[in-house]
């Protein structure tokens, strides 16, 4: 027998390869391990069949018939009503039947493209910051974006100067107050949060004292507080002639709040950048002004991105709030909707429906800061 | 001194310097800071001053001597206080604050058990914990706080069952809708001094740690102090307990026409609020947890298993006081959160500060500026006790400069 015939290769053991190796190095790799697993095992078999059974299976669907985009959906018989929509399952009905409301509020009906209009101008803005990024005129066109933005928005919503209907502030709601309440308390925030930061590391001793009570108070009460100080006391402190609208009152309270949280944010940023950027500054003869607005903002705003996304999202999860000062957001319509007659004591379907609504955004908000900080990290490492 | 001599110095320059001198632009910076801030506040108080009396609202604090007026949803805080509606606002004041701190301290323990619990699941090899840890964190804290108390409130409401279909454990407890009925403990005569060697247990658990530590300081010989501390801390206060004769009873919760009678009722607000609070806080814990564990450099692990360490010295010794230095900070923070969450309780009626005084006695007596600022200072007390706690913690644990 010649020394050289190859002999034929062998697979190797079953246990060492694919699925099986990655249960056993992953699941039961030690006796505790393969409790954990079982017990993990356990608490999904207790607890997703009931949940999807609810929320799916023994739910009802039956909208009627439903018109999409021209093609007509036949959905069960006809649109259940809360009596023949069964009490131990999901009655999703019950949304669709309130869809608009969930999303526009008391908006009148006749008047929902311009809420619309928004929502596909704020999709476009965001477009529109992507596809300037390489025109030779980029930060002008901001600029333009940014101012124009806000005015156009607020005349195609609450229509006036002769251009549109008006329409009242308190026939706002759903999910579009809850975008708007944060949008703005976001936006009003951010300068403000800037200058406080400024504030507090400014070297003139009243200045400074002045922004750290600011930001210290208000970091120390929670914001249900403030809401219900300017609903019940802000009138009292302007002149008797000045009527105040819920909803300012409400954004009043939102951003002087955001305000003190961005400001931490920022100076988080002023403190990150180093001694010898200000030292340079100075030495090249910069007034405060060129060398906070030239040399210290730029790099300090870009280094606080990720924190002002984070913070941002604090306060789109703070904004349900509001429901507490009788505004009507989201979680406020829902809410209202289940307590209403012909949907009585749907609550449960209102409050996964928003979970599921806020939870998406939310989520994708947090997973765009976390890619933010991947990438400011390695760009700080270089 | 300093600035009175720049003062000094201002006096002998011309208009010209004195426009680019920046000891001059300092000054007029600030003095026209006070200026703005102090005339502000004097528009707003001449602006008060002048809406009170036009409204005709009472000021100043003689309603906290006033009758209350309405019951206040039974609880510890009324328990203590012991609430009638003859109460006065002041007495409403007290019980709000005793059930702020009650719903705050269950729910940080529970917060922190949690917590623990997830962020090092989180980091389990075993993937499915993992996978299971991680999917809780991004869930419950991707859910508005408020949503998940209305959430917790509902449940409680509608799926469990009415009083006379309680669902009982061993009939020593019970829940339906109207909450949780256990056990209520009744001390009796003597009870104090189980307490008494409770506390003495305690000092005598850290004096022992305190001898062994003295003594491998200077032997090094070591010696396991578990068994010590437990047997003076737990096991000393039943043995007193059983020698006193037991001196505590139950009263334990029976099943009447209507509804559960005696008992400690645990009311479904309280249940709700502080499960959503313990819930969503435990996100942010486990975050803090796992990223401290996780800041602990691979070679410390390393460095302790080459100088001979057992594993759980290692985790004892070297990679868990490390490990709390990064995660201690923002947990204590979470704390303050959430204790200032728990003033959502408004939305729910769980009677604490911001929904009993805040609410309730603002709608009755309708003097939101006294009432507001009382609650916003117990809120800045709170929170100025825990940065303090804080300072204290990063003092103690910054690592030791030579």
């Amino acid at each position: 027998m010649p020394i050289n015939e190859l002999q034929a290769t062998r697979n190797p053991p079953k246990s060492q390869i694919g699925a099986l190796l990655w249960i056993k190095e992953n699941l039961f790799s030690t006796w505790m391990n393969g409790a954990l697993t079982a017990l993990s095992l356990y608490l999904l078999y207790i607890s997703v069949p009931p949940l999807l059974n609810w929320l799916l299976i023994s739910a009802n669907f039956n909208f009627g018939t439903v018109n999409i985009f021209g093609f007509s959906l036949q959905f069960g018989e006809e649109m259940a009503t809360n009596s023949n929509c069964g009490r131990n399952a999901a009655c999703w009905p019950f949304i669709y039947e309130k869809f608009d409301m969930f999303i526009y509020g008391f908006y009148p009906r006749e008047e929902l493209w311009r809420p619309n209009t928004v929502f596909a101008l704020t999709a476009l803005l965001f477009v529109a910051v992507r596809l300037t990024n390489n025109l030779k005129h980029k930060n002008r066109i901001l600029v333009g974006l940014l101012i124009s933005y806000p005015v156009v928005s607020y005349i195609l919503l609450l229509g006036g100067f002769g251009i549109l209907p008006t329409v009242e502030t308190y026939k706002l709601g759903g999910l579009m107050l809850t975008l708007i309440i944060a949008a703005v308390g976001i936006i009003i925030s951010f300068p403000i949060g800037i200058l406080l930061a400024l504030g507090r590391q400014s070297e003139l001793s009243t200045v400074r004292f002045f922004s750290v009570m600011y930001i210290e108070f208000i970091r120390a009460v929670p914001l249900i507080t403030i809401l219900f100080m300017a609903s019940n006391v802000l009138p009292l402190f302007f002149d008797a002639g000045v009527t105040m609208d819920k909803l300012v009152r409400a954004l009043i309270a939102i951003t002087l709040f955001q305000a003190a949280y961005m400001a931490e944010v920022v100076r988080g940023g002023l403190q990150a950048i180093p001694k010898g950027q200000y030292e340079a500054a100075d030495a090249i003869g910069l007034s405060y002004y060129q060398k906070n607005i030239l040399i210290v903002l730029p790099q300090a705003l870009k280094i606080s991105i990720p924190n002002i996304v984070g913070s941002s999202i604090s306060l789109f999860k703070d904004t349900t709030l509001v429901l507490i000062i009788g505004l009507m957001d989201f979680l406020a319509v829902v809410t209202g909707a289940a307590a209403d007659k012909e949907w009585l004591g749907r609550h449960l379907e209102g409050y996964v429906f928003v979970a599921m609504v806020l939870w998406v955004m939310l989520y994708t908000m947090s997973r765009y800061s976390k890619k933010l900080e991947l990438r400011f990290n390695t760009e700080n490492k270089n | 001194m300093k600035s009175l001599n720049k003062l000094s110095s201002l006096k002998n320059l011309s208009l010209k310097e004195l426009i680019y001198s920046n000891e001059a632009r300092a000054l007029f910076i600030q003095v026209s800071t006070v200026l703005i801030i102090v005339s502000l506040f004097y528009v707003m108080i001449q602006n008060l001053n002048e809406n009170i009396e036009a409204r005709g609202i009472v000021s100043g604090f003689t309603f906290l001597d006033g009758r209350s007026g309405f019951d206040i949803l039974p609880f510890l805080g009324s328990y203590i206080v012991k609430f009638s509606p003859n109460s006065t606002n002041l007495e409403v004041f007290y019980v709000a604050i005793i059930n702020t701190f009650v719903c705050a301290g269950v729910g940080i323990i529970l917060s922190t058990i949690l917590g623990l619990l997830i962020g090092i699941a989180r980091l389990s090899t075993n993937y499915l914990i993992s996978r299971l840890a991680n999917a809780y964190i991004e869930l419950f804290r991707n859910i508005p706080i408020l949503l998940q108390i209305l959430f917790w409130y509902n449940i409680f409401l509608n799926a469990l069952p009415h009083p006379k279909k309680s669902i009982s454990f061993l009939d020593l407890m019970f829940v339906n809708n109207r909450g949780f009925y256990l056990p209520n403990p009744i001390p009796e005569e003597g009870f104090v001094w189980v307490f008494v060697t409770f506390a003495i247990g305690i000092a005598a658990a850290i004096y022992t740690k305190r001898y062994f530590k003295r003594k491998q300081d200077e032997t090094g010989q070591q010696t396991n102090t578990i068994g010590y501390s437990l047997g003076l801390i737990i096991v000393l206060p039943i043995v007193v307990f059983f020698l006193l004769g037991k001196p505590l009873q139950f009263d334990y919760a029976i099943l009447g026409k209507f509804n559960l009678k005696g008992g400690l009722a645990v009311v479904p607000e309280f249940v709700a609020l502080t499960l959503a609070l313990s819930v969503y806080t435990a996100t942010y814990i486990a975050e803090a947890i796992r990223s401290g564990i996780e800041a602990v450099d691979k070679g410390q692990k390393e460095a302790a298993a080459a100088i001979g360490l057992t594993p759980t010295q290692s985790l004892k010794l070297v990679v868990l006081p490390q490990a709390l230095r990064v995660a201690i900070p923002p947990t204590i923070n979470q704390y303050l959160n959430l204790t200032k969450n728990s003033s959502l309780a408004a939305a729910i009626g769980y009677p604490e500060l911001m929904s009993a005084f805040g609410g309730t006695v603002l709608n009755q007596v309708g003097q939101a500026i006294e009432i507001l600022t009382m609650v916003m200072l117990v809120y800045l007390v709170i929170s100025l006790a825990i940065s303090i706690l804080l300072n204290y913690v990063n003092k103690k644990m910054a690592i030791q400069g030579r």
